[in-house]
C-alpha cells in the first residue's frame, strides 16, 4: 500500500512497550504491517499509515496498543450525522456501508 | 444498502468442500454471500470444512468493525455445529480482516478451539496452506487496486440515489424561476442543464475520482474530488454551456466542483487507508468549502436570469 498515503500525523496508535510481552499478533494482522518485533518486542515502523481499523489493539492480549477505532466506519456522512447528534442530542442512524 | 444485506445472505453453519475428514482444516467467514462464493470458487479442488458465521449478510471487513464478526459468534456457531465432534483438531483459520473485530487469544477460552489468522485475499488461501499456515508480508497486506475500486463506486451510487434525486428534483424546479413569474420554458431548458451539472458532479466525484484515486494530486479527499469536479465543471460548460452567459456558468462550475467534493470525501469510508481521526480531521476544511460553493452555487444559479 505504498501507493496509497493519507494525512501524516492523524491517526491516533499508542504502543506501551513496557506491557508488551512480544506475542507478535499485532504484526500477524495489521493490514498495513505497521509493526515490527525485534529483541521479542512490538515496535511502530511506519505510524503514518495507520488506518485505525483497530484490529492490533483487539487482538493484543496485554492491552498494550490503544487505537481510535470509535466503530470501525469512517464515512463523511456518518460523521456528520454524529456531529449533528452530538449538538442536537438526536441518536445516530446507523451506517449503511 | 438494506436490498443487498437480505438478498446476499448465506445461512450460518458448517459447509463442506470436496470430502472433508475430521483432520480437514476448518475456515471461517461471514455470511455475506459474495465472500462465501469466492472462498468457495477459490478452493477447489480443496477438501475441507468452511464455518459461516451470522453477521446478518455483511462482508468480513464490515462486520468485523460492527462487531457482529466477533470471537462470541464464532463460540456460538462452533457450539451450534458440534465442531469439536466432527474434526479432532481444535484449530480455526480466520480470514485476516476479521481481526478487527475478533480478539482470537478470547476465542480458545470461549470455545476450546485455537484461532489462526489465514491471509486477507481468498486466493491466497490454498498457498497459505501448502506452506503450512504461513502467510507472506503479500498475503497479509491490504489492497486498493483499481479493480476493487470500480466494485465499490456502484455502492457509493446506491448509498446517494435519494439525495440526488431530490437535488434533481429541485434544480429543476428553481430553475424555472425568471424575472416576473414562473416560466416552463426556462424549468425545461435550464433544468436540464441543471440536472446535467449534478450528473457530471456524480460522474467525477463518484467515478472518476476512485478510479484515478492515485494519480490525483493531494492526499485529502475533498481536495481531489473538488480538483477532477472543477476540470469536469469546465469540460460541462465548454460542451453544453458556452452560450450561457457568467452567472449562470459561475454557479454551474461551482456546483459541479463542490458537489464532487463531498461525493470524494464520502468515498473515504470505502477506502481501507483512510483512518477515522483522519477522516475527520479533513472534513474540518472540505464541509466548510463545499457549503459555501454550493450556496454560492445556487445563489448564482437562481439570480442568473434576473441579471441578463
Ligand atoms: S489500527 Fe489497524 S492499521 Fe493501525 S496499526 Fe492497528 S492493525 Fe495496523
Ligand atoms: S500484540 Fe500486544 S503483546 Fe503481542 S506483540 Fe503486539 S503489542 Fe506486544
Amino acid at each position: 500500500m505504498k501507493t496509497f498515503r493519507y494525512i501524516d500525523g492523524a491517526a491516533v496508535l499508542r504502543l506501551d512497550v513496557e506491557a508488551c510481552i512480544g506475542c507478535g499478533i499485532c504484526v500477524t494482522v495489521c493490514p498495513h504491517r505497521i509493526f515490527e518485533l525485534p529483541n521479542s518486542r512490538a515496535e511502530i515502523v511506519d505510524y503514518n499509515a495507520c488506518m485505525e481499523c483497530g484490529a492490533c489493539a483487539t487482538n493484543c492480549p496485554t492491552e498494550a496498543i490503544f487505537v481510535n477505532s470509535d466503530d470501525g466506519c469512517g464515512c463523511a456522512a456518518l460523521i456528520i450525522d454524529r456531529w449533528i447528534s452530538k449538538v442536537i442530542g438526536k441518536p445516530v442512524s446507523s451506517c449503511s456501508c | 444498502m438494506g436490498i443487498a444485506r437480505t438478498t446476499y445472505k448465506v445461512n450460518p453453519g458448517l459447509y463442506c468442500v470436496g470430502t472433508p475428514s475430521e483432520d480437514s482444516p476448518v475456515l471461517v467467514t461471514a455470511n455475506y454471500k459474495l465472500s462465501f462464493d469466492t472462498l468457495r470458487f477459490n478452493l477447489q479442488g480443496e477438501d475441507l470444512w468452511i464455518l459461516v458465521v451470522d453477521t446478518r449478510g455483511i462482508n468480513v471487513w464490515c462486520a468485523a468493525g460492527k462487531g457482529t464478526f466477533s470471537a462470541d459468534e464464532i463460540a456460538r456457531q462452533v457450539k451450534q455445529a458440534n465442531l469439536d465432534r466432527i474434526v479432532t483438531h481444535r484449530k480455526l483459520i480466520l480470514p485476516q480482516l476479521a481481526a478487527v473485530g475478533v480478539a482470537s487469544h478470547e476465542l480458545k477460552r470461549k470455545c476450546g478451539f485455537k484461532a489462526v489468522y489465514g491471509p486477507i485475499r481468498a486466493q491466497d488461501l490454498s498457498e497459505y496452506m501448502k506452506r503450512n499456515n504461513q502467510a507472506d508480508e503479500s498475503m497479509r497486506s491490504v489492497t486498493f487496486s483499481l479493480g476493487e475500486r470500480l466494485i465499490l463506486t456502484p455502492v457509493e451510487l446506491v448509498l446517494t440515489w435519494k439525495v440526488v434525486l431530490s437535488i434533481t428534483l429541485i434544480s429543476l424546479v428553481s430553475s424555472g424561476i425568471v424575472p416576473g413569474g414562473y416560466s416552463l420554458e426556462a424549468l425545461w431548458g435550464r433544468g436540464l442543464f441543471a440536472i446535467g451539472a449534478t450528473m457530471a458532479a456524480l460522474l467525477a466525484g463518484a467515478l472518476v475520482t476512485p478510479v484515478l484515486l492515485p494519480l490525483i494530486p493531494g492526499r485529502q479527499f475533498w481536495f481531489k474530488g473538488a480538483l477532477v469536479g472543477f476540470l469536469m465543471g469546465l469540460a460541462y460548460q465548454f460542451l453544453f454551456l458556452a452560450e450561457a452567459h457568467f452567472p449562470e456558468r459561475l454557479g454551474i462550475l461551482l456546483w459541479v466542483t463542490t458537489a464532487s467534493s463531498y461525493l470524494a470525501m464520502n468515498f473515504t469510508g470505502a477506502t481501507p487507508y483512510t483512518s477515522l481521526s483522519g477522516v475527520e480531521q479533513e472534513m474540518r476544511k472540505g464541509l466548510p468549502f463545499q457549503m459555501i460553493g454550493a450556496g454560492l452555487s445556487v445563489v448564482f444559479w437562481i439570480a442568473a436570469p434576473f441579471l441578463q
